[in-house]
């Protein structure tokens, strides 16, 4: 479910890591680092086909497409948090589609993990040394048993504004 | 209560909202003038719409702050905090006068002369005067205000209440007026011609009396269309049975969902059209029909006639014209046209303004000004409105005196907008289109009614937005005319699609005038300026935007020189092509908005989705003509009005560097393209350098003989082309392309060189394309034209032409093709030869110059028994059917383009021909079958 308010459901998560109940994350993952977002944000998760290019468009935003009827903007992530390497051309890139603003977008990922339910225990604000662009796109950090778990902010992440 | 007045207070509720955040934000940011430009208006609409309505005390306290606002954005005053203090004041006495005139319909007894007074003084520059008074204005205020009929609390209330409500609505998108009436039936409904706004006003007013001064009330009449409904009703029961209410919200849902609805069903259309034979078929041609009827049916649902927009015009023109003094008659057609009820709204106020200004500065200033005139004593300001393809054309004309072309012209100068020699190169067309722009009024004195300026430039903004275009006629003495070209709706748009780089775009069809197919072999072939692509349409120069090129797709399959195909589009009055690839279909559209990540792209407007369920993107061509920076497009719109006005004194002149630093000038027309030649292409064959170009061997011919080829260098070469053969002239640097007189000073003895002539403020030595050419070709004048082959006896031709530029251009070429030349530089010096006694095979004339021209000459040499029997070619650059039949009419015996030698050549032989058989009484009637004298067709002489 959507909260039809954009605004309402960011407040809603920026205060949720530090409520000691639990919140459920899609997780993902680009490269070897995981990704979570608050499950309550997530419309979709899709293999984006036909994806339409936008010439002169940021150069995160790979394309529209068309999903039941709606244009969805498709970011890549791995532009969007300047990571230098290409994503393996043989895998497909997956789709974790999002709402901010009254506007749909999809966040093209490598790999969508689980579905996966923490407590704030967990939970730590962003270590000191998190480099420039992650610090602004990252909420905080959650500690696994097996790795480390980014909370990313999708509206700081679709604020176009926010550039290094 | 009155219509109007409820609809003014409404109006005037949501400006004042909108002003105190506006000030606020100014106060912060006094620099920015848009936010300044933005209260200004909005005090001006205030202000103007009161003296219709004759609320003098509103009026005069809204004048006085619209006078200080003024001073602001003339920087005649600094901004203090003071100073936006005495605004808002101003603001909260214009409120608290609507307070009262809202639950009375009334204005409250009383003046506000000691704000008005602090105004004043604040405007004159007296700012101590204000901080004085300040304390004691406030108490003043609510002492004038608390009259008879004042209720101290109850007022602010109902004002804020009003604030409360239009910022609420404005909150959920929807327009202040934001219940419109679905009529059931025709007949009963058409009464309630009173709109929307004034529907809910009552609802609105009825709940404030039921509930008195509540805030709760206010909020449950907007959350809760059912309760306006029910009040409604108690009024006016007659229409409840007939129609009910619906919020906007949900006919715009529906609009949505039958649009989406729209769109799958070409889909499946689609799907099922590629199989032949499918049991979908049936079914799915009922559900297209009927998917069309609810898509007629919803669409309906939102029309409106536009005599909704009017209903308050003949109120205002009347109220107008007791206060101007004038008889004014206003004439209303076509009152039931219907449109989209979005579009009804936003075109409300640029009506209301077109012909508030038509009443006051179209019309002649007095009745007595157009008795002698010569015309009746009643203005007369027609509206007419109609369908046309698609769309809604309005049109606002009088029958007063036209623009006052000096007017404009001297208000451009005196703005900073134009410079004394762009005027000049100006049509009256072209400078009436500064009206639009901000801050233009050459109304005499600032009255209440316009002339501060404010005004024609937002009313075509307002008609951009919607899609729309404005255009205006004016005829001095006869009146003038504006017409509006607005879509039926904005839902749904039909859009052509086309393809670049493989990828696919929509452009909206409003913006495009033709197809046009260029490829190298065409008559329509697309040349390059210095790698600006332009296109030769109809003699003239159109300027081009590569698709490819300005969205940075280039695939780099796509060359030159494969057929392309251009989308002619027209932005306001600029016109300009678009190159693409392909062009598919046109498609019906519905326009959604771009992502928040992408609205800073100017060349888009919006994206879709196709019948197919691809999602594309739609051009913007206002962006894209933006993008391609207006300068250019104006620039080639003044070289076009001078080629009209001024034929051919002025001219396009490439200036290069060859052969050292001093920069030298070509004609432009002469040159076919600029290319860039790597030396390594270049080959030496029998003493000369060739080139590889286009399949053939193209000679190069070096500026100086002495010339080297420094191999990886890459050289400029201007390319000539007359038929199928091309020389190139090798240069050392491509300058800049100039517009310019055409005026050769000096006569250089150079081979090589015409002269020289004052291009850019600076000498330069124009070349003899001519010299190079036959550097190039030996036989390259004589060659051209061995089909028409030159007469065997040396004929003579008479060259009468004013340009020495043209004169020396044609000189040579047409020796080369057998004629002996005798030039003359106007009429009056051809005549003289006559009185010598002179006598020639043809005469050619060009038809613009000065002095007797073209025409005078003509006559006069077929009144004179001397001349009257030698062929009379005309030359213009002006190739209008009315210029041809002038031409005609004063004696010309053929016309021909002037661009066109080839033509000049052919038809100068065959007149003479003709002439020549005339005289021996055996040739057949020379008849319009003579197809060779195209476009210049014959005329028996």
């Amino acid at each position: 479910m959507m909260t039809a308010d954009a605004s309402s459901s960011a407040t809603a998560t920026k205060q949720s890591p530090f409520e000691s109940a639990t919140t459920d994350y899609v997780t993902f993952s680009m490269g070897k680092q995981m990704f979570g977002v608050p499950v309550q944000r997530v419309q979709d998760i899709l293999v984006p086909e036909r994806i339409a290019p936008v010439p002169l468009a940021p150069s995160e935003v790979c394309g529209l497409i068309n999903l039941r009827g709606r244009i969805v903007t498709v970011i890549d992530v791995r532009i969007r948090l300047g990571l230098k390497d290409q994503r393996d051309p043989a895998s497909r890139a997956m789709g974790v589609t999002v709402e901010s603003g009254h506007e749909l977008y999809t966040l093209l990922v490598d790999h969508v993990g689980d579905v996966i339910t923490l407590s704030t225990d967990s939970f730590e604000a962003n270590p000191a040394t998190i480099e420039g662009l992650w610090k602004d796109f990252s909420k905080g950090v959650h500690r696994l048993s097996d790795q480390l778990m980014v909370i990313l902010d999708i509206d700081r992440l679709l604020d176009i504004r926010v550039r290094n | 209560m009155d219509d109007l007045l409820q609809e003014f207070l409404t109006e005037a509720g949501e400006n004042l909202a909108i002003l105190d955040v506006e000030l606020v934000k100014f106060e912060q940011d006094p620099n920015d003038l848009a936010i300044l430009q933005n209260i200004f208006r909005l005090v001006h609409t205030v202000k103007g719409t009161c003296g219709f309505l004759g609320l003098s005390r509103l009026e005069a306290v809204a004048h006085a702050g619209e006078n200080v606002l003024g001073k602001f954005r003339d920087g005649e005053l600094t901004v203090t905090p003071l100073a936006v203090t005495l605004i808002l004041r101003c603001l909260d006495g214009i409120r608290a006068i609507l307070g009262v005139l809202e639950q009375t319909g009334q204005e409250p007894a009383g003046d506000d002369a000691a704000l008005i007074a602090e105004l004043n003084a604040l405007a004159s520059g007296d700012a101590p005067a204000a901080s004085q008074n300040h304390d004691a204005h406030g108490d003043e205020a609510h002492n004038d205000d608390s009259g008879p009929v004042l209720n101290e609390h109850g007022f602010p209330v109902a004002a804020e209440l009003l604030a409360e409500v239009a910022q609420a609505l404005a909150a959920q998108g929807i327009p202040g007026e934001s219940l419109i009436d679905v009529q059931a039936q025709a007949d009963n409904a058409r009464r309630a011609t009173e709109s929307a706004a004034e529907e809910a006003m009552l609802a609105m007013m009825a709940a404030e009396e039921s509930r008195p001064q509540t805030a709760a009330a206010a909020s449950a009449v907007v959350s809760a269309p059912a309760a306006a409904s029910n009040v409604g009703e108690s009024k006016d029961s007659a229409l409840a049975g007939a129609s009910i209410r619906v919020s906007v919200d949900i006919l715009e849902n529906l609009m949505t969902l039958v649009s989406e609805l729209v769109l799958t069903r070409n889909q499946l259309l689609q799907m099922v059209r590629v199989r032949e034979d499918s049991e979908f078929k049936t079914p799915l041609q009922r559900l297209s029909h009927i998917t069309t009827e609810l898509q007629e049916g919803v669409m309906k649902s939102r029309m409106q006639p536009i005599g909704n927009a009017w209903s308050k015009l003949p109120r205002i023109v009347r109220d107008l014209s007791m206060e101007l003094d004038k008889k004014v008659e206003l004439v209303m057609q076509g009152a039931d046209t219907e449109l989209d009820r979005q579009l009804l709204e936003l075109i409300k106020d640029p009506l209301t303004h077109m012909v508030r200004n038509s009443v006051d500065h179209g019309l002649e200033a007095t009745n007595k000004d157009r008795v002698a005139a010569g015309k009746s004593e009643v203005g007369k300001i027609t509206l007419k409105a109609y369908h046309e393809g698609g769309h809604i054309i309005i049109s606002i004309a009088d029958d007063g005196r036209g623009l006052n072309a000096e007017r404009i012209r001297a208000k451009a100068l005196s703005n900073g907008l134009v410079t004394e020699a762009e005027l000049t190169s100006m049509s009256d067309h072209q400078l009436y289109q500064f009206i639009f722009r901000a801050g233009f009024s050459t109304a005499e004195k600032v009255t209440n009614v316009s002339g501060r300026g404010v005004g024609m430039d937002v009313v075509r903004s307002n008609i951009e937005k919607i899609g729309g275009t404005i255009d205006l006629r004016s005829a001095p003495g006869k009146g003038t005319t504006f017409t509006i070209k607005i879509p039926l709706t904005l839902a749904i748009v039909s859009a052509l699609v086309v393809e670049c780089a493989k990828q696919r775009f929509a452009i909206p069809q409003i913006n495009v005038l033709e197809l046009v197919r260029a490829s190298r072999n065409s008559e329509a072939r697309i040349e390059e300026i210095n790698h600006a692509p332009v296109l030769r349409l109809r003699d003239r120069l159109l300027p081009l935007v590569s698709l490819n090129r300005l969205l940075k797709i280039e695939d780099g399959a796509a060359t030159a020189d494969d057929s392309r195909s251009i989308v002619i589009a027209q932005v306001g009055n600029t016109k300009f092509g678009m190159i693409v690839d392909r062009v598919f279909d046109t498609e019906e559209i519905v326009v959604k908005p771009v992502s928040s990540l992408m609205r800073n792209m100017p060349v888009y407007s919006g994206n879709t989705i196709l019948g197919d369920g691809n999602v594309i993107m739609i051009l913007d061509p206002h962006g894209i003509a933006d993008s391609l920076g207006n300068a250019q497009l104006e620039e080639t719109q003044a070289a076009e009005a001078s080629k009209l006005q001024q034929s051919d004194s002025t001219a396009s002149f490439l200036l290069f560097r060859a052969g050292g630093q001093e920069v030298k000038a070509i004609p432009l027309g002469l040159v076919t393209r600029i290319e860039r030649i790597p030396a390594a292409t270049v080959e030496h064959t029998q003493g000369r350098y060739v080139v590889q170009y286009r399949d053939h061997l193209m000679p190069l011919v070096p500026f100086h003989e002495t010339q080297d080829w420094h191999q990886g260098d890459t050289y400029s070469v201007l390319v000539f082309t007359e038929k199928d053969r091309s020389v190139g002239l090798v240069v050392d640097a491509i300058v800049d392309i100039v517009e310019d007189r055409m005026d050769i000073a000096l006569t250089a003895n150079q081979p090589g060189l015409l002269g020289s002539a004052v291009i850019a403020g600076s000498a330069t030595d124009v070349i003899d394309a001519g010299h190079f050419l036959t550097l190039g070709f030996h036989d390259w004048f004589g060659g051209v034209g061995h089909a028409d082959a030159a007469p065997s006896d040396r004929r003579e031709v008479l060259l009468v032409d004013d340009s020495l530029f043209f004169r020396n251009l044609m000189t040579p070429y047409l020796s080369a093709a057998g004629w002996k030349v005798t030039t003359c530089k106007d009429a009056e010096e051809a005549l003289v030869l006559r009185e010598t006694g002179r006598r020639f095979s043809v005469i050619v004339s060009d038809l613009e110059m000065p002095g007797l021209g073209g025409m005078g000459f003509a006559r006069d040499v077929k009144a004179d028994p001397r001349w009257k029997d030698t062929p009379f070619v005309a030359l213009s650059a002006l190739a209008t059917q009315g210029i041809v039949e002038k031409s005609y009419d004063a004696g010309c015996d053929h016309y021909v383009a002037k661009s066109n030698r080839e033509e000049l050549l052919r038809t100068m032989n065959q007149a003479v021909n003709n002439a020549a058989s005339v005289e021996v009484r055996n040739s057949p009637t020379p008849g319009p079958q003579n197809a060779a004298l195209q476009p210049g067709a014959w005329r028996a002489a």
